[in-house]
């Protein structure tokens, strides 16, 4: 099978691979796949007065895992909470090319997001519990 | 170096140009049907085969009269299997086989368990890939009529105990099917000392042409029947009829003739390529887990698997290397290889597999040169993996809930 462009791409060239500290204020970690399955992704935001500043991702997976967590690391720079929540994962099928075989990886990649999201949510709540 | 390089020897070889030269003369000149029996072009197409029954017959110490060409080693797998099914209902209904065997194997099992009512017996391998022959004694019973083991497995080149299997089989009368696809042409295989009353192979594995292969049908002691699944002219003694493909079992008996003369010192220079790729590899990065047998098994095989890679991406990441994965994501299935998980290998470790398979023309800088960027590339996608983060932070993957998908 032969990868798209754009896969090879964010493989050869992963935008925003890495990890923030789970615990730093802000940041909200999704972490989705098990070993078994063969994919695991892990993705982090960073967010500002509700604005996602910064993004990253480690991807044990497929070139289109990796590539699909790559993009929508670039994709939620800049999006606010709320808009961050709308990414489909059809969206990441159209941009990288998918065959079929590969559409889990998106559907794992908007799992990503949504879990870093809820985490992000979860420390905030319980910041107001505190105050 | 040319690129890319090939190191997918247990999928296909490429054809040895003495092969080629052998068979040209086939296509034009001599393009006779070997089964005309009243001209001079189907003489010389005869003896074209004649010579090529001989060559295969000899590499495995068999006689030229016990070969009988089929289009591939999985047409001869089934051949055996529901030749033998059909031909020997009357004695029993009960086949033992194993776990690891090829899919040519287990899916012809399968066929037969829902067609025919037949009952299989699936031996499992040890953590080595490996039968044991007492396992194989003790799923005998009165109602066995075949066993049905392979010589050396596909993925993990682990060797068989083939002749304690056949001499099982002799005492208790059952007849012993071997598919050598992986084993004919690589090691030494001899049908009179290891007992076998039918053996699968196929010439694309040995550096022929694909398109034939062969299955040995034993002569005497037994002498084995099975019964035809292509009718037709009753070609190949009536046990599978079709015009034989002259060319092809030309080229056919030449790499076997090949293999017989050149296997010995060609077997060691590979196993010293192999092992050094090994060294190279375990050198330079840490948790790399060889799959299979440490010494039994094929010199031109290693299959390893580097934890908290994927496999489908470690190929992604050194694509100008041809290699193969047990990974789900390269197959269709999106199961790791059953092979491995037959091993008793955790899936996470079976998506992180590698199959290396040399050949004769695998050159040393191309084994170093792999060994090199396997290494390179495993090394940053462990950096990009987040299993590798968590292992270095000392949680143990095991203990973690995964939401599995």
């Amino acid at each position: 099978m032969a990868y798209s462009e754009k896969v090879v791409d964010h493989f050869n060239n992963p935008r925003n691979m890495g990890s923030f500290k789970k615990e730093e204020d802000g940041v909200g970690t999704g972490i989705v796949g098990a070993p078994e399955c063969g994919d695991v992704m892990k993705l982090q935001i960073k967010v500002q007065n509700d604005m996602i500043v910064d993004a990253k991702f480690k991807t044990f997976g497929c070139g289109s895992a990796i590539a699909s967590s790559s993009l929508a690391t670039e994709w939620l720079k800049g999006k606010t909470v709320e808009e961050a929540g709308k990414i489909k994962n059809t969206e990441i099928v159209q941009e990288l090319n998918l065959p079929p075989v590969k559409i889990h990886c998106s559907v794992l990649a908007e799992d990503a997001i949504k879990a870093a999201l809820a985490d992000y949510k979860k420390k905030e709540d319980g910041k107001e519990t505190i105050k | 170096m040319k690129f890319p390089i090939y190191l997918d020897n247990h999928s296909t070889t490429p054809m040895d140009p003495r092969v080629l030269e052998s068979m040209l003369p086939y296509f034009t000149e001599k393009f006779g049907n070997s089964a005309s029996r009243n001209h001079a072009f189907g003489w010389e197409a005869e003896e074209g085969v004649d010579a090529a029954r001989k060559q295969i017959a000899k590499l495995i110490h068999a006689d030229a009269k016990e070969i009988v060409f089929t289009s591939g080693a999985t047409e001869s797998d089934n051949l055996a299997l529901k030749g033998v099914v059909e031909m020997y209902h009357e004695k029993g209904d009960h086949i033992i086989t194993s776990s690891t065997e090829h899919r040519a194997i287990l899916d012809t099992a399968k066929t037969l368990e829902a067609k025919r009512g037949v009952k299989v017996t699936y031996l499992p391998v040890d953590k080595f890939g490996m039968v044991n022959p007492e396992d194989v004694r003790k799923a005998i019973t009165d109602k066995t009529i075949l066993i049905s083991i392979m010589f050396a497995n596909n993925e993990i080149g682990t060797l068989n105990p083939v002749k304690e299997i056949g001499k099982i089989a002799k005492e208790k009368g059952i007849l012993f099917h071997c598919d050598a696809t992986q084993g004919v042409g690589k090691v030494p295989v001899d049908v009179q000392e290891m007992g076998i009353d039918l053996m699968s192979f196929t010439a694309h594995k040995i550096y022929g042409p694909k398109g034939v292969g062969a299955l040995y049908v034993r002569k005497k002691n037994p002498r084995v029947r099975i019964a035809a699944q292509i009718d037709g002219g009753g070609h190949e003694r009536g046990m599978r009829s079709g015009t034989l493909p002259v060319p092809l079992i030309v080229g056919f008996g030449k790499a076997c003739e090949l293999c017989e003369q050149e296997m010995a010192a060609e077997g060691e220079r590979l196993l010293v390529m192999r092992d050094r790729l090994h060294a190279n590899i375990s050198k330079a990065l840490e948790d790399v887990y060889l799959n299979g047998h440490p010494t039994q098994r094929l010199p031109n095989n290693l299959n390893i698997s580097f934890a908290y890679v994927e496999g489908e991406s470690l190929l992604m990441g050194c694509k100008e290397i041809a290699l193969s994965s047990g990974s789900a994501c390269t197959s269709a299935t999106l199961e790791p290889s059953y092979v491995l998980r037959a091993l008793g290998v955790g899936a996470e470790l079976a998506h992180s597999s590698i199959r290396f398979g040399l050949g004769r023309f695998t050159l040393d800088e191309e084994v170093d040169y792999a060994g090199k960027r396997i290494i390179e590339t495993v090394t940053k996608l462990r950096e990009m993996s987040p299993l590798y983060e968590m292992a270095k932070e000392g949680i143990d993957l095991k203990s973690v809930q995964w939401a599995a998908h």
